[in-house]
């Protein structure tokens, strides 16, 4: 971690100093990372890498604005994001947004689904493809904020503070989202996990 | 104190994150070694999130970074990035 941190820096150092070419290395790292931001705010695809492609690019022309003492993935992250928000602003009429602006004040339904009969999806199951599908098609669904949340924070696997600094939002409001999106997704994806088989005693507690 | 399975379900997230205090994490085990409710919705959640953090869930698209890289190429051809601080 330390290495690749060394390294990053060094890099940045050089691309600024003229090896323009090494940009492509810097950003090598990042592609997943950058493609998942911009398509958790659009949702489409094709629109997710075209917004991903103009983020990168959009990095390499600024990467003067880059200051040393912060982290590159959060800087580039926010460019992502900015980008993903300008595709859906021009993508999306004003009522649908509002619509989901207004979601939080809510009350939604944020209690878990139950499993009776069941203790925990065997190791098998999760290698299932239907059930990844299900999981893709679940987080596509969610509504933008908690989808947006949940991406940065359970996909990218930042913390709780980098995905409040990267969406702009305060920590206590990214807890309570991410809490719902978690709880949302579990309700949607147990009849999935239902059909699957129970899995041995003893084995249920298991550490993460 | 016996916690509602309510109130335990109200915590999952931050149970699974690890950002509950002690006394209510050690309220929560103790009601997780009676309820096979719970620890079943608390395993699903996190069999969840181990799904979603597995590269072979949400993958880029097949030649995603070769378009990425070729067009950056024409980028850094054509153009001067901004490499003045500002």
């Amino acid at each position: 971690m330390q290495a690749a941190a060394t390294k990053e820096t060094e890099l940045l150092q050089r691309i600024v100093a003229g090896e323009k070419e090494l940009f492509h290395e810097l950003i090598r790292p990042y592609e997943r990372m950058v493609y998942l931001t911009v398509l958790a705010i659009v949702k489409n695809e094709a629109d997710a890498e075209d917004g991903a492609q103009e983020a990168v690019i959009s990095a390499y022309r600024h990467l003067g604005t880059f200051r040393a003492e912060a982290k590159f993935s959060t800087w580039l992250t926010t460019i992502a994001i900015n980008e993903g928000r300008k595709r859906l602003r021009k993508a999306k009429s004003a009522a649908e947004s509002s619509i989901d602006e207004h979601l939080e004040e809510q009350d939604g339904d944020y209690t878990p689904a139950p499993l009776t009969d069941w203790r925990e999806i065997p190791l098998e199951a999760l290698e299932r493809k239907e059930l990844r599908e299900a999981l893709r098609r679940a987080v596509r669904n969610l509504p933008d904020i908690y989808r947006q949340v949940f991406t940065l924070r359970d996909l990218e696997e930042f913390n709780i503070e980098e995905t409040a600094e990267a969406l702009g939002l305060n920590p206590g409001v990214v807890k309570v989202r991410l809490h719902r999106a978690r709880i949302l997704l579990q309700k949607q994806l147990v009849p999935f996990l239902k059909t699957a088989r129970p899995a041995r005693k003893g084995f249920f507690r298991r550490a993460l | 104190m016996r916690l509602a399975c309510k109130h335990v379900w109200g915590h999952i997230s931050e149970y699974i994150d690890g950002s509950v205090d002690a006394k209510l994490r050690e309220e929560i085990e103790r009601h997780l070694e009676h309820c096979e409710i719970c620890s079943a919705i608390l395993d699903s959640t996190r069999n969840i999130l181990i799904l979603t953090a597995d590269n072979r869930t949400f993958e880029l698209p097949v030649g995603f970074s070769e378009r990425l890289h070729e067009r950056l190429e024409k980028e850094i051809e054509s153009s001067e990035p901004d490499l003045e601080k500002q």
